[in-house]
């Protein structure tokens, strides 16, 4: 039996007494799907994630992972169900292999060697496999971490910031078998994160998740096709230092002229229907566009536009 | 696997029955595992196996000393648990009382938040048993392996003393051995529950270890000092025979409160079979009282309420750190 939704929830809320971490959270996530839950760190992320795993009672709501609530059969959701935390750890003085062999059989895995040992090829710990995980590397935990959660060969795969803390090199092996999980072996990832450009490439569909509350949903690309009006825009000049700055800042359709990432590259608010006008008065006043680039269609941009638009709001 | 799941076909939908609560035996076999590859093992069971053969060497030192001249003394071979000559300066039981504690802290004290610690515990509680079974799998871990340390020391002790004595115990002797056994496993396990419970209520082990070892102190080295003091407010010595005797009685009463003088009283009691009571007797009572033995029933008897008492704090203790395990957040 396939359920086309493989997480539900709605109204899903969890109150700590006076404070409100989760509220009245809606999600649906499709079988098969990567989604990216995003927002800062305190926003409810992992909160979230425990009330699915049916380790925190929400305070109210409803949800459904496979088609099953949580509180009512959480063996069942925790069977099929693999769960990186954020931060994971191991126990230091098992050695990888015997750290993934308890998991194994909590899991009631047949064939537990076997699969042990393919999983830990398959994340590129094959050769660290019989050190002590107390000698690995925070990177290397997260790999071993990666394998633990598909030990119980899951159906959905929760992973809790599973980024932090890795090199970019790591970050991108660590995103791509994300990827190919979900591709090849059909299994619905749950990914929380608040590095939105890390993540935003391996995502289907994120929510922004700001101070319990989703702000935006729906595909990376449509969230930045929402971004009407005032859009950022980089701008980079050949010839003198500054020169562009004051060309930028001299027109009528532009505003808040700030540094750009690059040397002689400037990011300015403007209206993006007032763009190729914009640009063709700059070259008709001899400056020397050598670059134009929208740099608002990454999540990050329109997180912190949604983060800063509720801190104006509280 | 039985023949019939091989014949017929698995069932198209998936099964929803929760499966049988057999994961704190995955628990408990890594964690007696952990314990008994740990290093806290090796040295407890170095340190214990010496100041033992010292003690023992000792009683059955004295014991050969005393032997040709006593005809008729009983239970010789018990005595090896519960005399000491010079230059150790207590026996076996009272060793046991005064290190049992200690085991039991070692065993208990960073069980959940070395867990927590680690980061292992979000892990290993999303994984398919239910929270309960990793307490409860601690928890037998901890006393198979006291069970076991226990185990050995009395039989290293009798070793040496059959072989220091060339007495072999009795059947008597030997049951008597074995009700001590699981009483001091008890014992031992009161301490186990009370830094289990620690540790679940603190995150830092560094904290969990010294509250129980607090405890463990007041009341091994200070216990007597404030029974005294509590007896003396309560019903004071009034320089009668009468006060004096409600006074010692009081004292005794309050002195039931720790662990460690229910173990003590209850060892004496199951390992001297001339002992009859606990408490303070008048001579008046054990007046024309002629000396016999008890039989194992009799002095069982005698510190039923002990032993009771003793398995009920441990059970309470138990119950308290489940109770506050099951409800803690996983992030706490």
């Amino acid at each position: 039996m396939t359920v086309a939704t493989a997480i539900h929830t709605a109204g899903l809320t969890k109150r700590y007494e006076e404070t409100t971490v989760v509220d009245r959270l809606d999600l649906d996530i499709a079988t098969g799907e990567v989604f990216g839950l995003l927002g800062p760190n305190g926003a409810g992320k992992t909160t979230t994630i425990l009330m699915l795993l049916g380790l925190t009672e929400p305070s109210a709501g409803s949800m459904e992972v496979l088609g099953m609530d949580p509180r009512r059969h959480p063996l069942e959701v925790k069977r099929r169900v693999g769960y990186l935390p954020d931060a994971v750890g191991f126990y230091d003085n098992l050695t990888g292999r015997q750290n993934l062999r308890f998991t194994a059989r909590l899991n009631q895995i047949e064939d537990m060697e076997h699969r042990i040992e393919g999983l830990l090829d398959e994340v590129g710990l094959g050769s660290a496999a019989d050190r002590p995980a107390g000698e690995y590397s925070r990177g290397m935990k997260q790999r071993l971490g990666l394998a633990d959660a598909l030990v119980k060969d899951p159906s959905i795969l929760i992973l809790d910031e599973p980024t932090t803390a890795i090199d970019p090199e790591g970050v991108a092996e660590i995103l791509d078998q994300i990827r190919s999980l979900a591709v090849e072996k059909d299994v619905t990832v749950l990914l929380s994160s608040h590095l939105l450009n890390q993540v935003q490439s391996v995502c289907d569909r994120v929510a922004i998740f700001v101070a319990g509350s989703v702000v935006a949903q729906g595909t990376p690309h449509q969230l930045a096709a929402e971004q009407v009006g005032h859009a950022r825009v980089e701008f980079r000049f050949g010839g003198r230092a500054d020169e562009g700055r004051r060309r930028l800042e001299a027109m009528d359709t532009v505003a808040d002229v700030i540094h750009g990432k690059v040397p002689d590259s400037w990011i300015a608010s403007l209206d993006i229907g007032t763009l190729p006008e914009t640009v063709r008065d700059l070259v008709a006043e001899g400056a020397e566009v050598t670059g134009v680039r929208r740099v608002d269609e990454d999540l990050d941009a329109i997180y912190r536009r949604y983060f800063e638009n509720k801190e104006v709001a509280v | 696997m039985t023949t019939a799941d091989a014949t017929t076909p698995p069932p198209m939908e998936e099964a929803t029955v929760e499966s049988g609560r057999g994961g704190w035996r995955v628990v408990a076999a890594k964690e007696l595992a952990d314990h008994l590859y740990s290093g806290r093992f090796v040295v407890l069971l170095a340190l214990m196996g010496i100041a033992t053969a010292a003690a023992v060497f000792a009683a059955s030192g004295g014991i050969r000393d005393v032997a040709p001249d006593a005809d008729g003394i009983t239970a010789l071979f018990l005595k090896l648990f519960t005399v000491t000559t010079d230059p150790v300066p207590f026996p076996l039981i009272i060793f046991v009382s005064f290190f049992g504690p200690l085991l039991g802290i070692m065993f208990g004290f960073d069980s959940v938040n070395g867990e927590r610690a680690q980061g292992t515990l979000p892990r290993l509680l999303s994984q398919p048993i239910h929270r309960d079974e990793v307490i409860l799998g601690k928890f037998v871990a901890g006393i198979s392996v006291i069970a076991i340390m226990l185990t050995a020391l009395v039989v290293f002790v009798a070793g040496i003393g059959i072989f220091r004595l060339g007495v072999t115990p009795s059947v008597s002797e030997v049951s008597r051995l074995l009700v001590w056994l699981v009483f001091a496993v008890v014992y031992v396990a009161f301490w186990q529950a009370l830094s289990t419970l620690v540790s679940v209520r603190t995150t830092r082990a560094a904290t969990s270890a010294l509250i129980p070892v607090g405890v463990w102190l007041v009341l091994a080295l200070f216990g007597g000092f404030i029974f005294g003091a509590l007896a003396d407010v309560i019903s004071p010595d009034d320089g009668s025979a009468a006060g004096l005797v409600a006074n010692a009685r009081t004292e005794h009463a309050l002195s039931q409160v720790s662990p460690i003088t229910l173990f003590r009283e209850g060892s004496t009691v199951l390992l001297d079979p001339e002992v009859r009571s606990t408490g303070l007797l008048t001579l008046e009572q054990i007046d024309r009282a002629i000396v016999s033995e008890l039989n194992l029933t009799q002095s069982l008897g005698v510190i039923w309420p002990q032993m009771v008492v003793l398995v009920a704090m441990t059970a309470a203790l138990f119950a308290l750190a489940y109770v506050s395990f099951m409800r803690q957040e996983v992030r706490a």
